[in-house]
């Protein structure tokens, strides 16, 4: 956690980052765009991550906000961005409230393999239903924002950016000092021992259901961004390898530092679209390589690089000794 | 009456290779406690290897019986190899990490595998047909069913009772059985666990790539087979709880008979039956069908 940053600076900082975006070459800009999409829904991996469960279906709620918000705007023809966020997020959030609480009381890779079974039911689905395109999906028109829509590419590019490093600026913001609160402390404590937590009269169970519906909202507000972006949504939302992705950057991002999710996410783009240029086949390869070598040299994530780690107690060895018990 | 049999016979035939699969999953994680995410590669990789094999046999106009063999033999060498490399190479690096940090080292391999096999086989389909017609057609309560398919469930259950003799019954079983239940015990009686987990990882890759081989004559191999696979199997060792091999072969029959059911009863819902026999059987055993509760630190 990064103690010395204060809200106010850190609003600046998103403030100038959005503005860099005007100097920004187009092709950035689009990348830029998606990097902070998946660093929303990266930091709701870190988010929940401190309760010890790391969620692999998170294209779960990324697909659902998803093809909420594409359904909604084709059927009443709502194409301004900030509402199609907003509405993103709210589906990935009662998604969240609704399976948060039923798989709360599993830990550990019972939870992962939960979470990731839940998404393939819920891609399953998808690809089965012809009216929503089946594996192909299906087009939305171009976002508009309060109002004005933009003919320019450039424009609209720059507007959808805007709204999204906004977005994930005021969620990692939020996160941040959620981190810091009494709850964001006891969600540590339960990634530590959940047992003695519910011993001190806090309920374990809840404090995870709560994470997981902050996830879930992130997840769903990130994948309004990625529809908007792509303008399109199809059934590979809520693929299992989409997930592993996310889940890919929080790893890559550790948790020392909010901020080091963006870099993460961006890291992980520039990789991707490097590699799809220069060895259009072996995208993967490279990735995989990339990820082996991080988890290699950089242990404790990209943030360990100028975040130095003040206390020994976060020790992610401490979670493989309670696997054991429900 | 007949119907039910062709589900059963169906479910059979499914759950007899994926049991192969599961019970080499489940034999790494409960060795070396890692999820294996490339495990579905090396089932790949063991079907790629055995469509060459068989095409190559053919290619010398050599007998099936010889190809089948020949493709079981190159299968158990390379992948008996590519797991070896795999722990030694790289794994043995990353031990004593989160469990959730190996996940992501396996998904990485998954990565590179997947492409590697694209590099060497390419993306479009292959075939390995040959060996499909080995035992010729059988008729069974009044229905045809391909010899080879039959083959198939007396196979997995001797591998099956393999492993278990294997694993029960002789010294380095008890060794690897003594790893399982308790590493630093193992260490300070002098067994040497660094082998344990090379040869059980090795065995595992071996278990998936010899599935993969003896599945490779029905279908077509290509690229996302690894990803299907991976899905089926977690699914499997999560029903049957995670390390246990009598739990691996109920889940492959649980699941080989609710898609078998599912095939002939209701296609559509044929991914879902799996999630559903899964979340139904965790609801009641969180830690799957046959997982003992251990002692935990409070």
């Amino acid at each position: 956690m990064n103690k010395g940053m204060h809200p106010l600076l850190m609003i600046a900082l998103v403030a100038a980052v959005t503005l860099c975006g005007r100097v920004l070459p187009t092709w950035t800009l689009s990348l830029a765009t998606i990097a902070a999409a998946n660093a929303l829904i990266s930091l709701g991996i870190v988010v929940l991550a401190r309760t010890g469960n790391v969620s692999f279906g998170q294209g779960l709620f990324y697909a659902g906000g998803g093809y909420c918000v594409a359904l909604i705007a084709n059927a009443w023809g709502l194409t301004d961005a900030v509402a199609q966020v907003i509405i993103g997020a709210i589906c990935g959030g009662l998604l969240g409230l609704v399976i948060g609480p039923l798989i709360a009381r599993y830990s550990g890779i019972f939870f992962g393999m939960l979470t990731l079974a839940l998404s393939m039911v819920f891609y399953g689905a998808l690809v089965k239903s012809t009216a929503l395109g089946g594996s192909d999906g299906f087009n939305v028109g171009r976002p508009t924002l309060f109002g004005m829509s933009f003919a320019d590419p450039r424009e609209a590019d720059f507007m959808l950016y805007a709204v999204a490093v906004v977005t994930t600026g005021i969620a990692g913001i939020a996160a941040t000092i959620l981190f810091r609160s009494e709850f964001g402390l006891a969600s540590l404590a339960v990634r530590e021992n959940n047992l003695r937590v519910e011993y001190l009269g806090l309920s374990a169970n809840r404090i995870i259901s709560i994470n997981f519906v902050i996830a879930a909202i992130f997840a769903g507000a990130s994948g309004a961004f990625a529809l908007m972006a792509q303008r399109h949504i199809d059934p590979q939302f809520a693929y299992w390898t989409t997930s592993g992705e996310f889940v890919f950057v929080a790893v890559l991002a550790g948790n020392q530092s909010v901020a080091a999710v963006f870099v993460a996410s961006m890291a992980l783009e520039l990789v991707r679209s490097f590699s799809n240029l220069y060895l259009p086949n072996t995208w993967q390869l490279v990735l995989g390589l990339f990820l082996l070598a991080v988890i290699l040299f950089l242990p404790r994530g990209i943030g360990s690089l100028w975040v130095r780690s003040k206390r020994g107690t976060a020790k992610p060895g401490v979670a493989t000794e309670r696997e054991a018990l429900p | 009456m007949n119907f039910f049999l062709t589900i059963i016979v169906d479910g059979l035939i499914q759950a007899s290779w994926l049991f192969i699969v599961a019970l080499g999953l489940t034999l790494v994680f409960g060795v070396l406690k890692i999820l294996n995410i490339a495990h579905g590669s090396l089932y790949a990789l063991g079907a790629y290897v055995a469509a060459t094999a068989v095409t190559m046999a053919a290619a010398r106009s050599l007998p099936p019986g010889v190809g089948f063999v020949a493709m079981l033999i190159s299968v158990a060498l390379i992948a008996s190899a590519v797991g070896l490399l795999l722990e030694r190479g790289l794994l043995k690096m990353f031990y004593g990490r989160d469990e959730v940090v190996l996940l992501l080292v396996t998904y990485a391999v998954f990565l590179v595998l997947e492409d590697a096999t694209k590099l060497i086989w390419g993306v479009n389909p292959i075939y390995a047909t040959q060996p499909y017609e080995l035992f010729g057609n059988l008729e069974f309560a009044g229905l045809y069913y391909v010899g080879y398919d039959l083959v198939l469930i007396p196979i997995s259950a001797a591998i099956g009772f393999a492993i278990w003799f294997g694993l029960n019954r002789t010294i380095t079983g008890k060794i690897v059985l003594a790893v399982i239940h308790n590493e630093e015990m193992s260490v300070s009686m002098g067994v040497r666990v660094n082998r344990v987990y090379a040869f059980a990882f090795a065995t595992g890759a071996l278990l998936a790539a010899i599935a993969g081989a003896l599945t490779a004559p029905k279908i077509s191999i290509q690229p996302g087979l690894s990803s299907d696979v991976i899905i089926l199997s977690f699914a499997i060792v999560v029903i049957g709880g995670l390390g246990s091999v009598e739990g691996a072969a109920v889940g492959a029959l649980l699941v080989g008979l609710a898609r078998a059911a599912s095939v002939h009863l209701m296609p559509q819902a044929e991914l879902f039956v799996i999630y559903l026999v899964m979340a139904g059987v965790l609801v009641f055993r969180p830690e799957g069908l046959f997982k003992r509760e251990m002692a935990r630190r409070i």
